[in-house]
């Protein structure tokens, strides 16, 4: 992997990584297996709309992860993660045809000079509005 | 049924063990990917080894699955209340004492931190001490469910 950031060259604020994720019916059977999550919402388009949803929904988990894959991605060691936290605000709705895009944006909340860490506040969107809030990966830096 | 209250501040017995495989940490990694390279220290000990891991370890959210199946005994037991079928994920918090490791056997000790009501949904706190079977720390997993009231109401479906 690259070099790993350095705290002493971030500032709050700095957008730190950007990515969009297309989210695919295959993508949630490949995650129930991996996760051991099969609540059929997340597969059965029938068991989706038996429980009041539009559609087959994303596991939140599954959203919480992508988050953390941007996040370790730019850490250079997902060890460098030792706090993570999200509130699940939306439903990512994902159509079998078409599927749907995640658009997820990490930035610098806060920085911790004597700890040694970094506060990156995340952003996660699908269709435009937010699916996650309050969204804070703490990640320790050299 | 409502979810019971006296349950607040007990802890379940130590879940089974979870024994942390290789492939499964690969699995996880790949599914939660990104439409990213999968990071090589979930998958290959050498790049976990050049980074000072001694086998690989576990993306940061791995850790919810060694705590949802504990959390299970407490979701799914009839005296608990928690009607399964309208429950979904509010919040979720990891502290990580350390990263989840190849090799580990972790158990799982769950606290019912609180139960409360709002607007007609039940809102369950459940932390999952994770740690080994030796006693060493690895994760905290605090997971904030939302058992909805009968008419569909916000929160995430998880």
């Amino acid at each position: 992997m690259s070099a790993r950031p350095a705290l002493a060259d971030l500032a709050v604020g700095q957008v730190v990584a950007q990515r969009t994720v297309a989210v695919s019916r295959a993508d949630l059977v490949r995650y129930a297996g991996a996760s051991g999550d099969r609540n059929p919402i997340h597969w059965s388009a029938s068991a989706a709309t038996a429980a009041g949803l539009p559609d087959v929904v994303a596991h939140g988990m599954l959203t919480m992860a992508a988050g953390a894959a941007l996040v370790t991605a730019w850490a250079g060691d997902p060890a460098a993660v030792v706090e993570y936290g999200v509130r699940f605000t939306g439903l990512v709705v994902v159509p079998e045809a078409v599927g749907a895009e995640l658009e997820l944006t990490a930035a610098v909340g806060a920085l911790d000079a004597a700890a040694g860490t970094a506060r990156l506040d995340l952003v996660a969107r699908c269709d435009g509005a937010a699916v996650l809030g309050r969204a804070r990966a703490l990640v320790r830096l050299a | 049924m409502p979810v019971d209250p006296s349950a607040v501040g007990r802890a379940l017995p130590p879940s089974p063990v979870y024994e942390v495989g290789r492939e499964a940490l690969r699995e996880f990694a790949e599914a939660t990917a990104a439409g990213a390279p999968v990071h090589p220290a979930h998958t290959d000990p050498e790049a976990a080894r050049a980074l000072g891991h001694p086998d690989v370890i576990a993306p940061p959210t791995f850790a919810v699955v060694v705590a949802q199946r504990a959390e299970a005994a407490f979701v799914a037991d009839p005296a608990s209340g928690v009607d399964f079928a309208r429950v979904v994920h509010g919040e979720q918090r990891l502290t990580h004492h350390r990263p989840i490791v190849a090799g580990d056997r972790l158990v799982a000790v769950v606290h019912v931190d609180a139960v409360r009501a709002m607007a007609g949904n039940e809102l369950v706190t459940l932390r999952s001490e994770i740690g080994t079977e030796a006693g060493e720390r690895v994760c905290t997993a605090t997971s904030m469910l939302v058992v909805r009231a009968p008419v569909a109401t916000a929160g995430e479906a998880s």
